[in-house]
């Protein structure tokens, strides 16, 4: 019988490993922004051309930046959840339209249910994208007073996520 | 009857060879390069070589024609252009999309069992090799008593009788 037991031990390790693997999410990378400044952009406003936005214009106040696009499908699944936080008027969010064409963006919008976000900057070359280490639409930042890059939010926005884990920070972050 | 299911074989097949037709069209259109100096693309795929396309997991930035990867290879173009050396390409990218963007990764605290792994678990497996070894090395040398001597004696002259 013992001599089933190493087996056996190497057995349950192993499972045990692979469960686990099992589990994470591929698509979820660590980002190495987490506690670094918000990248430097200055990008033209979505709605008004002529305009232009960049973090320096939101300082002082803890805000959200999403990353979307007309072409995104699971940016669909959590428009509706952006639009109920914009309700709450509890945090300012800024959209990162990103490698979109103008036009495509703000039909989208006025077709799923209008516009969360208090202003959107156009990333047409998905330049400011890679500043933000964006590989997969959509991703959420929180970012402080500071300008300082707090949480990131990968993959579409849940009621859960905003409820439990960005609101209570955000609440923590314009209190300090 | 069967002309009519002969024109359907037909279609069929003329239905499949449009199919691959339109497929290897479309593979060729993916695989165009941009026209450019030769020196700094080949610089450029040699960088986009060792860079993990976060899109696709399991291909480097050089092998997949996603739009992730189109991007990070024009990024990579222009630093190249512009001047900057492999390290500061890599330490641009490392910063934005952290060690699992490098396909090999560096060794630190965290990468650590990543890297001495293997050695570890070779070193255990000698380890173990050694001592099975030794215990059955000290199992043949173990002497024989005169009654198992007589024994086997006794069971190989049984044979030999057999035998003849």
């Amino acid at each position: 019988m013992r001599r089933f037991l190493l087996p056996l031990a190497v057995f349950i390790v192993l499972a045990g490993f692979l469960a686990v693997g099992l589990r994470l999410n591929p698509r979820e990378v660590p980002s190495p922004l987490i506690g670094k400044p918000v990248p430097a952009f200055r990008l033209a406003q979505l709605h008004a051309g002529d305009k232009t936005i960049g973090p320096e214009d939101l300082r002082g106040q803890v805000w959200l930046l999403n990353v979307w696009a007309s072409w995104c499908v699971s940016c669909r699944q959590e428009h509706p959840v952006l639009i109920d936080l914009d309700r709450q008027k509890k945090i300012t969010i800024v959209g990162l339209n990103y490698k979109d064409e103008r036009s495509a963006a703000i039909s989208w919008l006025n077709q799923h249910g209008g516009d969360p976000y208090q202003v959107s900057a156009v990333d047409a070359d998905g330049r400011v994208g890679i500043d933000f280490g964006v590989y997969g639409v959509p991703e959420t930042f929180l970012i402080d007073k500071n300008g300082v890059i707090r949480y990131k939010h990968i993959g579409p926005v849940t009621a859960d996520a905003i409820k439990n884990k960005i609101l209570p920070l955000a609440e923590e972050l314009s209190r300090g | 009857m069967l002309q009519k299911s002969a024109l359907a074989l037909r279609q069929l097949l003329l239905a499949l060879l449009l199919a691959t037709g339109f497929q290897s069209a479309l593979a060729a259109e993916g695989m165009a390069q941009p026209v450019g100096d030769p020196v700094i693309e080949a610089r450029v795929n040699k960088l986009a070589e060792e860079l993990r396309c976060l899109t696709c997991m399991g291909q480097s930035i050089a092998d997949s024609q996603s739009s992730f990867s189109t991007d990070m290879k024009r990024e990579i173009r222009e630093m190249v252009r512009t001047g900057k050396n492999d390290k500061e390409i890599i330490e641009f990218m490392v910063q934005r999309y952290g060690d699992f963007v490098l396909y090999r990764p560096p060794v630190k605290s965290t990468t650590w069992l990543l890297w001495g792994g293997p050695f570890l678990f070779l070193i255990l497996s000698l380890g173990f090799l050694v001592m099975k070894l030794r215990k059955r090395g000290s199992q043949v040398a173990t002497e024989l008593t005169e009654s198992e001597h007589q024994q086997a004696a006794q069971m190989l002259g049984k044979r030999e009788s057999d035998r003849t």
